[in-house]
């Protein structure tokens, strides 16, 4: 059934009428995007600003000296430096097994009708508050490694030898160790995450390939999988890198705030994100305020230049 | 006739298996772990006196409202900013950016913002906005938690909007409609959920935010509305009972975390809902 | 094959088509970047008749379709010179309103593109931009639409109901009826039917040999059946040139280029 048309309406072709709206609308979006560019440069401007004064103070003693000293007003930063990259590396060697093992559990080896639910679970210790995992950290956690670590190690190494010089420090839980566990658990799941993404971005043909040749689990895995996404895997690694160089509060509960250099694995320490909780609202002079922004800056360029390397390695990943 | 070669390569491989799947039930172990400590110890002090009494000082009985209304408060503040600038931004990389040199650059520093340590971000709200106006705020903290969610909304909503087909667009404007009506009316349209799911997880993820309020909203004993003034924050309230040395505050911290961790726990099963109903309507 | 290496090689010559002449491509060149894809393509499109463009992948057809509707224009690097004439205006000069030049000249696209919203609201959606309609007109100017894309009696009673839950054929009609409903005086296709089965394909047909007695139709088709089928005029195009444009039947049948018989017999392509 065919219905004639009617008259169709004259529109001659003329000058452009909507353009005005069009361009607001786009003007909109780009002051958007701006505003977020101006907000990470800001942030670096004013860490660097606020940071100069300790800078011009103390020059490179900032980066070599662990002195911390309110009272007379000299500020070294060694001891939180030291601290933050040792606890990120220390919680890096122990979440990087694990991930990688959670991760290839739920590809590979996982019963199908589990794999969600598991996916899930491990969802869901991503998204515990870090202050949750400080609280635990401190008061479950810790209690339990003084107990059954930290003093049955100092009973049992003879005095003077190797095992002693490593565990030696208070029994009570709170040092640079279980601090780097702690770490390990909270960017565990988020690199779990990660590496459960690239295994699955892997095309089911190379896979296939693999299995196909009778290769077992392992050779498929070690041998194929992990070499086809090593790029971007480093690259997680990264990231995770990155996200426990600036975690704060599950730290700051249990690395037990000390701004010397820990003598064995079982001293306390400092990171610069705890000493900065710790400090800053009690800041007593400008230069100890300057000296704690002058952290900051560090922490921040330590992060940037991770997560820059990070960034090239992964590409377009989907990381939030 | 399994050969010696054979036997090893199984051998290796059932050890392989094995350390997957320990390490899995380690990973799950912890969480059972983590959450039985947050029941054990916050449970018990989950009472109506919690939603209806201020923070007490030490030795008195309290509760933790006014925490609970300024963190609502300010991750309001966050995420209301965070979605009037993350999403236009978010759009202007996908639909107008492209492969610009500034689309490149704005994309690579969202990144970094995106992961960057939030007490730092804390830092800068600080110099600019605590500072000049002589004093911690509830608007302070909420620009802080903006901070924080504005790169996660822009980076999802860049990604939602690039799924969508060219010919999605290219469908909108070829019937006559401006650039700008076929991203409003249609492709946001189509991106709605994958958009809204991210504005869930950025919100699970600053409600649970602690370092970016230390120096900005600061904490308040009690309950405060003038957004101008210190204002309390569950996680904060949190950071502060624990640490402190009497058993009341600790107890209250307990309870603290079973809030928090339960709103972050929710909200992001809800955005796993979100995610699995197509766009039916 | 040998004649197209010659840069200045020229087809046959043009013979127009009597009667009135909608739209015609004058010389056109256009560039991807700095990629020619066309080469001095000229072209006559009939009035009310349906114009098929076939041709081996690459050769330029869907990039002149798209130079009919200026889409390409939403791409910064992509740019057309010559001309195209619409009633004898040329749409290619810089001052024509591209909002307006998309009401007289629609386009459906080959994957079906629903937007995410009601039926109603899907066929709608140019009327509600372009024209100010009474509730009243609005439903019968739907109805309309969705009669032409042979949609009206299946969904009729579900008008409210998104436009993503209809099947791919259907999806594809609505996408018809959507740019029909803003009475377009010529309707671009490009590769139309290539997603959808061959029942929901044989309907779409059908559809667009009723519609040609209200619009000028223009297609793009991979498939040589389909445009021997529901075309009049056919355009052999291949390597960005036009090798041979005539009578659908008479360039099937005895086309005058080697090229053309090569391609229509299947002995390239």
């Amino acid at each position: 059934m065919t219905i004639s048309a009617a008259p169709f309406i004259s529109t001659a072709i003329g000058p452009p009428r909507r353009g005005g709206l069009d361009q607001l609308f786009k003007m909109l979006c780009f002051s958007a995007a701006t505003a977020l560019l101006a907000a990470l440069t800001g942030v670096i401007v004013s860490l660097a600003i606020g940071g100069w004064p300790a800078f011009k103070a103390f020059g490179w003693r900032f980066f070599t000296n662990t002195t911390w000293n309110p009272v007379t007003d000299v500020f070294g930063g060694l001891g939180p430096i030291v601290g933050t990259l040792v606890t990120a590396c220390l919680s890096l060697l122990f979440a990087l097994p694990t991930a990688f093992g959670v991760s290839i559990f739920l590809v590979e080896f996982a019963p199908r009708a589990i794999r969600q639910p598991i996916a899930t679970a491990i969802q869901l210790l991503a998204g515990i508050p870090s202050v949750v995992y400080g609280m635990w950290g401190l008061f479950v956690f810790a209690p339990f490694f003084a107990a059954h670590v930290q003093l049955p190690l100092a009973m049992a190494a003879t005095p003077g030898s190797l095992l002693d010089k490593l565990t030696s420090g208070v029994p009570n839980g709170a040092n640079i160790f279980t601090a780097s566990i702690i770490l390990a658990i909270m960017i565990l799941p988020y690199m779990a995450a990660i590496f459960r993404e690239l295994l699955l971005s892997v095309p089911t043909q190379l896979r296939e390939s693999a299995y196909g040749m009778g290769a077992t689990s392992l050779e498929a895995v070690w041998k194929v999988l992990l070499p086809f996404i090593r790029r971007s895997a480093v690259g997680a690694v990264m990231l995770g890198l990155g996200r426990a160089l600036g975690e704060t509060m599950a730290v700051t509960f249990i690395i037990g705030n000390s701004h010397e250099l820990p003598k064995s694995l079982f001293d306390s320490g400092s990171t610069i994100a705890s000493t900065i909780a710790n400090e800053f609202t009690e800041a007593t002079s400008a230069m100890h305020y300057s000296a704690l922004i002058a952290l900051g800056l560090v922490l921040f360029m330590i992060t940037f230049v991770v997560l820059g390397i990070a960034r090239v390695l992964l590409g377009a990943l989907k990381t939030y | 006739m399994a050969s010696a070669l054979a036997l090893r390569r199984k051998g290796a491989n059932a050890v392989f298996v094995a350390f997957c799947a320990v390490m899995t039930f380690l990973a799950l172990g912890l969480l059972v772990m983590i959450l039985y400590s947050l029941l054990k110890n916050g449970l018990g002090g989950l009472d109506s006196k919690v939603f209806t009494m201020t923070t007490p000082p030490p030795g008195e009985a309290g509760g933790l409202i006014n925490a609970i209304t300024g963190s609502l408060i300010m991750c309001a503040i966050g995420m209301v900013a965070a979605i009037v600038i993350g999403i236009p931004a978010g759009t202007w990389l996908a639909e107008y950016g492209g492969d610009s040199l500034y689309a490149k650059v704005v994309r690579f520093l969202n990144d970094v913002l995106l992961s960057a340590p939030s007490i730092l971000i804390g830092l800068f709200v600080y110099e600019i906005m605590v500072k000049p106006l002589h004093g911690f705020s509830a608007i302070a903290g909420g620009a802080a938690l903006a901070l924080v969610a504005v790169p996660v909304i822009t980076r999802a909503t860049e990604d939602v909007l690039k799924l969508q087909p060219s010919s999605l667009r290219e469908s909108g404007v070829a019937l006559g409609t401006p650039l700008s009506t076929t991203i409003r009316n249609i492709i946001w349209r189509a991106a709605s959920s994958g958009i809204a799911t991210a504005g869930l997880l950025a919100f699970a993820r600053i409600s649970g935010e602690t370092a970016p309020l230390l120096f900005t909203s600061l904490g308040d004993q009690f309950q405060n509305w003038n957004l101008m003034k210190p204002t309390a924050a569950l996680p904060q309230v949190i950071y502060q009972f624990a640490m402190s040395p009497y058993d009341d505050w600790r107890r209250l911290a307990w309870v603290g975390a079973i809030l928090v961790t339960g709103a972050v726990l929710a909200t992001q099963i809800i955005a796993r809902i979100i995610i699995r109903e197509p766009d039916r309507q | 094959m040998n004649d197209l290496s010659r840069e200045n090689f020229q087809p046959a010559t043009l013979e127009r088509p009597p009667g009135e002449i909608k739209m015609e491509v004058k010389n056109l060149e256009f560039f991807y970047g700095k990629t020619r894809a066309l080469h001095s393509v000229s072209l006559p499109v009939k009035a009310n008749n349906v114009t098929a463009m076939i041709g081996p992948s690459g050769c330029g057809k869907s990039t002149l379709l798209r130079a009919m509707n200026r889409i390409y224009a939403l791409y910064p690097g992509q740019r057309a010179t010559g001309e195209v004439l619409l009633d004898g205006e040329n749409i290619l000069d810089p001052k024509v309103d591209l909002a307006v030049l998309r009401t007289r000249v629609g386009m459906v696209f080959q994957k079906p593109t629903p937007f995410p919203m009601s039926i109603f609201d899907n066929v709608a959606f140019g009327l509600r931009m372009h024209e100010t309609l009474s509730r009243g007109d609005m439903k019968d100017r739907v109805e309309e639409a969705l009669q032409r894309a042979a949609l009206w009696d299946e969904v009729k009673d579900k008008l409210g109901s998104s436009g993503l839950g209809l099947s791919g054929g259907q999806q594809q009609r609505l996408c018809v009826a959507r740019s029909i409903a803003v009475r377009p005086e010529v309707l671009l296709l490009d590769e139309p039917a290539s997603a959808l089965d061959p029942i929901s394909t044989s309907k779409l047909e059908d559809t667009i040999g009723e519609l040609k007695r209200d619009y000028t139709i223009v297609i793009v088709t991979h498939n040589l059946q389909q445009a021997a089928r529901i075309s009049d005029y056919t355009a052999f195009m291949y390597l960005g040139r036009l090798v041979e444009f005539g009578e659908t039947e008479g360039l099937f049948t005895s086309p005058k280029s080697t090229q053309t018989a090569d391609y229509v017999t299947g002995r390239f392509g």
